[in-house]
């Protein structure tokens, strides 16, 4: 058995209403940043698998992302590996 | 008398006015806590608010996956009745009992206050004495009310008689869906609850339980509860209600 750690990135679903991004974007002007805009706000949890091989790993974090981390009536994910 | 289980996690809060409203309303209120599988001979189960597990994640979903909701899952598989109510809506949407999510509230603050709702149909376990037809005054408490589903959803909501409850001016007309205070939290159609295709779970975000006698400013929800006791106790008479292995007669 070896460890791989993997990131999960989860954001809303395009189209879904991201009235977090939407603050965060409402604040810029306070900063006086222009031209910045679409923010989307979303979560990052990172993670270590043990799994014979990296394949077994991956498939074993996508579940956690599409049963649990995500909601995907609401927000789209991707695994990446990470170091 | 007639069993109605109040699902307890760490972190629920409103499940002592569930329990009482529940007593008021003639029922026996039975407290479940969430590591237990069982759900001890309860006729109905109630989901009540609070912050389950603190919200981590997503609200609701962690409670999801309690030993005590894959037991109330497989209670409303065998058309046993559930309603959630708050968080307890969340919790039972992230199970999927019922269509829908539900966001951060469109102005992002926790919102407490007295809203109203209208009650769409009084044919249900969960209506059915809540008549007559007025817009009911109950009050909300929470940050991730506002209610969403695509629109195929929604028509499909609509066209099935699938809404249970809406947000509503005081004279009863449906509120906007964004930028009117009436819909306090965005939701999508001003839905405030929603009920299952099979007509056995439903769930909404105001809180009913908290309603129950003048005292507390409204009775208004109190409807809403007697009608789920009255229809556990129906459904336990005519041998409707479902029990599940292991769990206490």
């Amino acid at each position: 058995m070896s460890e791989f750690r993997f990131a999960v990135n989860v954001l809303p679903k395009p189209g879904i209403l991201d009235p977090q991004g939407r603050a965060v974007e409402g604040s810029l002007g306070h900063l006086g940043i222009a031209g910045v805009s679409a923010v989307r706000v979303g979560r990052r949890v990172e993670l270590t698998v043990e799994a014979p091989d990296e394949g077994a790993a991956a498939a074993i974090a996508e579940r956690l992302a599409s049963e649990l981390l995500a909601n995907p009536l609401i927000e789209a994910h991707g695994v990446e590996r990470i170091a | 008398m007639t069993r109605i289980g109040v699902v307890i996690f760490p972190g629920s809060n409103r499940d002592r006015d569930t329990l009482r409203a529940i007593e008021l309303a003639g029922g026996e209120a039975v407290p479940l806590w969430h590591e237990t599988a069982s759900l001890e001979g309860s006729a109905a189960i109630v989901v009540p608010g609070g912050f389950a597990y603190g919200d981590y994640l997503r609200a609701g979903v962690i409670a999801r996956f309690s030993p005590v909701m894959r037991a109330v899952g497989a209670f409303a598989e065998r058309d046993g009745l559930v309603l959630g109510i708050c968080n307890g809506f969340q919790v039972i949407a992230e199970a999927g009992l019922v269509p829908g999510a539900l966001l951060r509230n469109r102005g992002l603050r926790f919102l407490g206050r007295d809203v109203h709702i209208a009650i769409e149909r009084f044919d249900t376990p969960f209506t059915m004495l809540a008549g007559p037809r007025r817009p009911l005054r109950v009050p909300i408490a929470h940050g991730e009310g506002c209610y969403f589903a695509d629109d195929v959803t929604l028509d499909a909501l609509e066209r099935d008689g699938q809404v249970l409850f809406r947000y509503v001016h005081d004279d009863g007309s449906v509120a906007g869906e964004a930028g009117d205070p009436d819909n306090p939290n965005g939701s999508l159609r001003a839905i405030a609850g929603v009920i299952n295709a099979a007509g056995n779970v439903a769930g909404l975000m105001p809180h009913p339980e908290c309603a129950v006698e003048a005292l507390l400013g409204s009775d208004d929800g109190f409807g809403i509860i007697r009608s789920l006791v009255e229809s556990a106790g129906a459904a336990e008479r005519e041998g409707r209600a479902p029990r599940l292995a292991g769990s206490a007669a």
